[in-house]
């Protein structure tokens, strides 16, 4: 068994949710300048430009990039050969989570009830999502999802007969009716199969698909590529005005389902990608 | 184009759906909650915390001031939540409402009927609006959170015009 340690749980995951909310990736930065140089609407190629400026002063004050520091959702995929020493793993996420959303400077935006809707003044609860894995591994993927793009995103349960087709169309309404709404380029996370629940984890999980160790299929890739210019000639641009660039990436992860089912589920981000794996 | 608070309606026939304008002057924040909260004030007869008419509204939620810093970052959230609200606060005279995401049609009579356009700002530019800030104070509802009533001493605060005077909507031209 290994042995890891309660509190580096806690600090990995306090020191994450700052850096992922303040501190623009290389990835973020140049997917800004990849669809700078691409884009000839004017206004909209000021938008961008002033999206990177944002993330730069948002680096440089160590502030968020956006006030919309997001529900902390959290990946964890833990072997069976180890132990949490001092406590309940569980427990130092909570703590994690609540020490770096208060010695950051992030907003909390959860309510304790989604009717009387009290702030709970700490962001807690996170969404934790664990799978257990043979060995003695701990990888722990941190994400903050903000809620203008959670809200545009939609799960449908289709028909096997309405094939790629029917799922390519349900992909593009969902993305045009969303429209500026979800702050644009957005990414797109696509899942299909499962079953009802399993299918919007897949879609989630496929915004951070880079992040789990799943193969590359050119198969999906080619859909993937498809969709994303299908998407693009929507000509909904950057925050809604027009461009080319509507949306940065489109991410699909499948599973096995039912023989009379076809679920998808898409799940939408906003332009600003936030996210980080933990290796303990 | 140059705006300056209290906003003159004069002022806000000039301006044009898809242009750039910089608001100076005094504008206060409201979302979800604070608006549900205003329009049972409003519902009520009661005194509101802060005067609408000729009022600049913007919908966000700042994240906490970090020291040695004036204000969080503060840029829109998403409008379409406020809609139901909107027609009722447009009606007690607010002039320019700020947020992000196009509106329902009963907001934009509302808007026509009122004189009042509707302009947004960047979504995911917290950090960068925030810059434009140079003093906030909490006005009401404090048990919100982020939510509460803020009012914002802005200067050039850049918004883009998405439904001016004449009806026109930006997200709708292309």
């Amino acid at each position: 068994m290994r042995r890891i340690s309660y509190n580096n749980i806690i600090n990995s995951i306090k020191d994450s949710v700052i850096e992922i909310n303040c501190i623009a990736s290389p990835e973020l930065l140049n997917k800004y300048n990849l669809a700078i140089n691409d884009e000839d609407n004017e206004l909209s190629k000021k938008v961008l430009e002033s999206l990177k400026e944002n993330a730069l002063i948002a680096k440089k004050k160590i502030i968020p990039i956006c006030q919309d520091t997001g529900t902390a959702v959290l990946f964890l995929e833990m072997g069976t050969d180890i132990v949490i020493d001092g406590g309940f793993i569980y427990d130092a996420i909570y703590e994690g989570v609540r020490l770096g959303y208060k010695e950051g400077y992030l907003r909390k935006s959860i309510v304790d009830n989604p009717i009387s809707r009290k702030n709970t003044g700490n962001n807690l609860p996170p969404i934790i999502h664990t799978k257990l894995v043979e060995g003695d591994s701990l990888k722990i993927i941190v994400l903050a999802k903000g809620a203008g793009s959670e809200n545009m995103s939609a799960i449908k349960m289709m028909a096997p007969s309405d094939g790629i087709e029917g799922i390519e169309k349900f992909v593009l309404e969902t993305v045009k009716n969303a429209g500026s709404n979800p702050c644009p380029p957005i990414t797109v996370g696509v899942g299909i199969g499962s079953n009802f629940e399993g299918v919007a984890l897949l879609a989630k999980k496929a915004l951070i698909k880079n992040l789990f160790d799943i193969p590359e299929d050119s198969n999906i890739r080619v859909i993937e590529l498809d969709l994303k210019n299908k998407l693009n000639g929507l000509n909904i641009g950057p925050q809604g005005f027009g461009g080319k660039t509507s949306v940065f990436d489109v991410a699909i992860l499948m599973e096995p389902c039912h023989i009379a089912s076809l679920p998808v589920a898409v799940n939408i981000n906003c332009h600003v990608i936030r996210h980080k794996e933990i290796i303990f | 184009m140059k705006l300056y608070t209290p906003i003159d309606k004069n002022e806000l026939k000039k301006l044009k759906s898809g242009e750039e304008l910089y608001i100076t002057g005094t504008i206060y924040t409201a979302r979800d909650s604070a608006h549900k909260l205003l329009i049972d004030m409003i519902k009520n007869n009661e005194t509101l915390p802060f005067e609408l008419k000729g009022s600049v509204i913007y919908y966000a939620g700042p994240s906490p001031t970090k020291p040695g810093e004036v204000v969080g970052s503060i840029g829109p959230t998403t409008s379409y939540r406020m809609d139901k609200y909107t027609p009722d606060i447009l009606k007690k005279g607010a002039s320019i409402l700020i947020g992000k995401g196009s509106r329902n049609s009963l907001v934009k009579t509302a808007l026509l009927e009122n004189d009042a356009i509707y302009c947004a700002a960047l979504g995911g530019a917290g950090a960068l609006m925030a810059s434009k800030i140079k003093s906030i104070s909490l006005v009401a509802f404090p048990e919100l959170g982020p939510e509460a009533i803020f009012k914002l001493v802005v200067e050039d605060f850049p918004v883009i015009i998405v439904n001016d005077l004449n009806g026109n909507d930006i997200y709708e031209c292309h």
